[in-house]
């Protein structure tokens, strides 16, 4: 029988196994050293906030792989004979394949900074670095301060959870706003003052210079590069974005850039040998996406595809339209389509946007300045259906559709207020039209099946 | 605002204590007119029981309750052996004429229930003389502090939005030593309530000017019950609105099942009493109302009247019309989490507690299996009760009607609904009885499966996986299982409270009311990855 070995059991390689189970009968390994059962990283945050236990960051059951007959293997692979189809554990055990999966993920990123492997320094990624946080700021007495370097999704996260326990927390960014690197001006301003709400010393344009010792090999104190302050700190967490996590492939013979080189099809330059997910590098970019993408959803949907690529129904990945969503302490962030930032946006895309006076809600909607074509849409405070956005994106609705519709796309619970007048009011004046607000209709938000 | 909580939470207590404290003080004991007035009144014939209840309890020794309630079972128990042994004695000579007499004679009834009973007579000391005073540092502190504990939370909390920090590290919402002593407080109570009235009768005598000033009638300790629970509801109700100040479902709905609470199922009821009509809460639908079909039942309301025709035909016309209609349109949510009292209840006490429920494959089954037993029983148990009320015969195929009523009762309005339904709370989530034991919702169940225009909406492939929906489903519904594979949540059991919702942090999921058609959606493949691949293998 045929015998796929995946390696690393995240959201990637557990999706590409239970697909291929659904769909054949051939033997599955899932290699992992992590953890034996799969859980969800994106909750992780949670466990150490206490809304979850981490048995609730499992989405099977323990008795789930057996019945499926997927076997789970704790081992960590040193290296991948690829002539011989053998994979070598540190363990020295050797293991054989027919066809491999790499979905290995990531790993934080470190820049060589002094002091950055000192105990108590850590990013948040692996259920490891969750144990070391538990360790090192279980309480604002043992640290009283903490440290975060790097202004993405996992900073901020790293921020909420430090505060949830009253810790005091000062977060470098080194953009001059919040994640500017993606978000319009509107939306980042609206971040950065959200954070400084939840009371966390948010210092914009701000590097690390140094992390400083104390005698026992932990965290004494940061010094920053730009004024070169030293901030008092027990704990440092770097989160200055990820990188494939593929060191032991390099004597493989398998291509590499920054991630394991693939396809559009997901193989790597060796027969049988296929890659997925976040550790994953596309030769060309599809569409607009970067060659690499850490995103959860883009790690399920290659596993899907890989899946039936192995049984027999040889499949290109080709992901639809671009979405993602994510969530700033209080704020939720959805987006549909592509809204790049000022500095990134192209030529032709202009803005549409509408904030709230009073609370932390706002959109940006991207359009073609001469088709009026909608690009993209983000959302912030108000959710919206994806389905409906995925249509609209499909068939090039332009500003004035989507707007005059918007109330179809709305996805927030039951009697809360509604914000699409208020939003086309703002339209209409900026831009001298009369749309007028179509009511919602269950018949156009369901027809589309 | 931490001082100002934490005095809440010692007031909270103390009154806390002084409450239960309450049960031991006072003394009972009464005047021979007064039990000659009991006597006449319960139309007993036992010469026997006079004098022993004589002996026990007209006294001027300070008995407290629990000395009163033994002498008063003593001299029923010892009433009744005497008859027995006669009846004995009778029934060996065979001399039918004297055994058949000496029925009349025996003391039928919970012994417990005629203790109550008595003792609500003979009470002297603190909750019957002052009793104002000794209601305030009862129910007072004990909502003042509970109030003081929750209303800093404004501030607390901080922004309006999810605050569900630290319910996994504290004891209280976590199965830790609060959550123990919280259960067996619960649970207590729940059996001196079924079981034990008469040792709470201290308890009834605060509640007892309340009871006059709303029916004219002396409190009972279902009054006290029902007073208490519109107290918890209303307080907790505070801390529902809240947490949940940005979520206008949620407020809506609080304010709903506190409505009924307060209006429908204590309010009203008592004030049609006042009128001399029967006492009836006019939302509370069979067969989650069990005894709605008995004898007794249907003919009490039968003998008061038009009024009560009106009650029957809108029994019926609830559980057959309204109800399956409601759930057709809304889901079983508009009853059990808008409408109910043990919905009610769940949703506002019961809130903390959600995150407890047992969310694997196993306890679905075993929630299958139980909770449609307990339907199968109560329709079988109410054919017996009309075939008894028509046909005027006690029994089917040897079975007496009655005996199955006694057993349901026990078994379900009792054990399950109360001391384990609500008693279990801090242990299995609060919807204990909601989930695997509630006859109506099983009935609600089936039509929102198979016939209802309700559903929890996934949202594409937004999904991460990260479990918060599961981890605060209070049915225990693995919400999660659904949403990250881009299905709708089409269950029998989501009773629709809309907290999965509230906590995903990712707005995947919204309840909504649309057409049946593409309701129940099973996906392979979500959104967002290429379309030949969903359509081809969501075809398969």
């Amino acid at each position: 029988m045929n015998h796929i070995v995946i390696i690393g059991n995240g959201i990637s390689g557990v999706t590409a196994a239970r697909h291929i189970r659904k769909n054949s009968d051939q033997k599955i390994t899932i290699i992992s050293t992590e953890t034996k059962y799969f859980f969800s990283r994106t909750a992780l945050m949670y466990v150490y906030m206490g809304h979850l236990t981490f048995e609730h960051t499992q989405p099977y059951e323990d008795w789930f792989w057996e019945k499926n007959r997927i076997e789970l293997k704790e081992g960590f692979v040193n290296s991948i004979l690829t002539d011989e189809k053998i994979l070598e554990l540190r363990s020295g055990e050797k293991f054989a394949y027919d066809n491999l999966i790499i979905a290995t993920g990531s790993k934080p990123n470190k820049f060589g900074w002094p002091g950055q492997d000192l105990d108590g320094v850590m990013g948040m990624y692996h259920k490891q670095d969750l144990e070391n946080l538990e360790k090192y700021a279980p309480n604002k007495e043992t640290c009283k301060r903490a440290v975060i370097v790097g202004g993405g999704l996992i900073g901020i996260e790293l921020a909420e959870m430090l505060r949830s326990r009253d810790i005091p927390v000062t977060f470098l960014v080194r953009e001059d706003s919040f994640w500017n690197g993606v978000l319009p001006t509107q939306e980042s301003e609206m971040i950065n003052e959200h954070i400084k709400d939840h009371h966390i010393d948010l210092r914009l344009g701000t590097n690390l210079k140094e992390i400083k010792s104390d005698k026992n090999g932990g965290v004494k104190s940061i010094i920053i590069e730009e004024t070169g302050e030293e901030i008092f700190c027990n704990v440092v967490g770097l989160t200055a974005g990820v990188t494939p996590n593929i060191d032991f492939i390099k004597e493989s013979g398998i291509a590499f850039g920054r991630g394991v080189k693939v396809n559009h099809f997901l193989e790597t330059n060796i027969k049988n040998v296929y890659a997925i997910g976040d550790c994953a590098e596309q030769h060309e970019a599809i569409g607009q996406r970067r060659n690499i993408e850490a995103v959860w959803y883009t790690g399920r949907m290659m596993g899907e595809t890989v899946a039936q690529t192995l049984c027999g129904n040889k499949t290109e990945y080709k992901p639809g339209h671009w979405f993602n969503s994510a969530k700033f302490l209080d704020i939720e962030y959805q987006t549909y389509g592509w809204v790049f930032n000022e500095r990134s946006k192209k030529e032709n895309d202009v803005y549409f946007q509408w904030r709230h006076p009073k609370y932390d809600k706002c959109i940006t909607i991207s359009f073609d300045k001469n088709s009026h074509q909608f690009i993209g849409i983000n959302t912030f405070g108000i959710r919206m259906r994806h389905e409906i956005f995925d249509q609209w994106l499909t068939e090039k609705k332009s500003i004035e559709y989507v707007l005059e519709y918007l109330a179809d796309a709305n996805f927030d619970p039951e009697f809360y207020k509604l914000y699409e007048a208020e939003i086309l009011t703002k339209f209409n004046s900026e831009n001298n039209t009369n749309i007028q607000l179509r009511k919602k209709s269950w018949k156009r938000i369901f027809s589309k099946v | 605002m931490k001082v100002i909580k934490q005095t809440g939470l010692i007031t909270f207590l103390i009154g806390l204590a002084l409450f239960i404290g309450t049960i031991f003080i006072g003394s009972f004991n009464l005047t021979q007119a007064e039990l000659d007035t009991f006597i006449q009144e319960k139309g007993y014939k036992s010469e026997l029981i006079k004098t022993e209840l004589t002996k026990g309890v007209v006294t001027n020794e300070n008995l407290n309750i629990f000395e009163f309630s033994s002498k008063v079972i003593n001299a029923i128990e010892t009433s009744n052996k005497h008859y027995n042994t006669l009846i004995t004695k009778y029934d060996a000579e065979k001399n039918w004429a004297k055994k058949g007499a000496q029925f009349q004679y025996k003391i039928f009834g919970k012994p417990h229930s005629l203790t109550f009973t008595l003792a609500k007579k003979a009470g002297k000391g603190f909750a019957v003389e002052k009793t104002g005073l000794m209601w305030f540092l009862t129910f007072g502190l004990g909502i003042i502090g509970a109030l003081l504990f929750i209303v800093p939370d404004v501030v607390l909390l901080g922004k309006p939005g999810i605050k569900n920090d630290r319910i996994f590290l504290s004891s209280a919402s976590n199965r830790g030593w609060i959550g123990w002593f919280a259960f067996i407080f619960l649970v207590s109570f729940y059996i001196l309530l079924y079981f034990y009235p008469d040792y709470i009768v201290n308890w009834v005598y605060l509640v007892e000017p309340i009871s006059q000033f709303i029916s004219g009638n002396s409190a009972s300790q279902w009054f006290l019950y029902g007073f208490l629970y519109c107290v918890v509801m209303s307080v907790m109700a505070v801390r529902m609105y809240i947490k949940y100040r940005h979520n206008k479902y949620q407020i809506l709905r609080t304010t709903s099942v506190l409505f009924f609470q307060i209006v429908f199922a204590f309010l009203i009821p008592e004030i049609l009493v006042r009128f001399e009509k029967p006492w009836y809460d006019f939302k509370n639908a069979f067969p989650l109302d069990y005894d709605f079909f008995f004898k007794w039942n249907i003919d009490a309301l039968i003998s008061s009247g038009g009024f009560g025709l009106f009650i029957l035909v809108w029994g019926v016309v609830l559980t057959i019309v309204v109800v399956p209609v409601m759930v057709y349109f809304f889901g079983k949510r508009w009853y059990c989490s808008w409408v109910c009292g043990c919905g009610g209840l769940a949703e506002t006490l019961g809130d903390p507690y959600r995150q407890l429920s047992s969310k694997t494959l196993f306890s679905w089954k075993f929630e299958r299996i139980i909770i449609h037993s307990i339907l199968i029983f109560v329709l079988v148990m109410t054919s017996f009760a009309l075939y008894t009320f028509f046909s005027g015969a006690n029994q089917i195929i040897g079975i007496k009607t009655q005996t199955i009523q006694d057993i349901y009762g026990f078994l379900i309005g009792a054990i399950f609904a109360g001391v384990i339904g609500t008693g279990f709370y801090p242990i299995f989530g609060n919807r204990v009885w909601c989930r695997f034991g509630c006859p109506l919702a099983a009935y609600l169940g089936f039509i929102q499966r198979f016939k209802s225009r309700f559903r929890i909406t996934t949202n594409g492939g937004q999904c991460i996986s990260c479990g918060n929906c599961s981890t605060y489903c209070e049915q225990g519904i693995d919400v999660r299982a659904y949403a990250q594979k881009g299905e709708n949540i089409v269950r029998s059991s989501c009773v629709g409270c809309g907290v999965c919702s509230a906590v995903c942090p990712r707005g995947v999921l919204k309840l909504e009311n649309g057409p049946e058609a593409g309701r129940i959606n099973p996906t392979e493949i979500l959104l967002g990855n290429d379309i030949d691949l969903i359509s081809l293998v969501n075809k398969k």
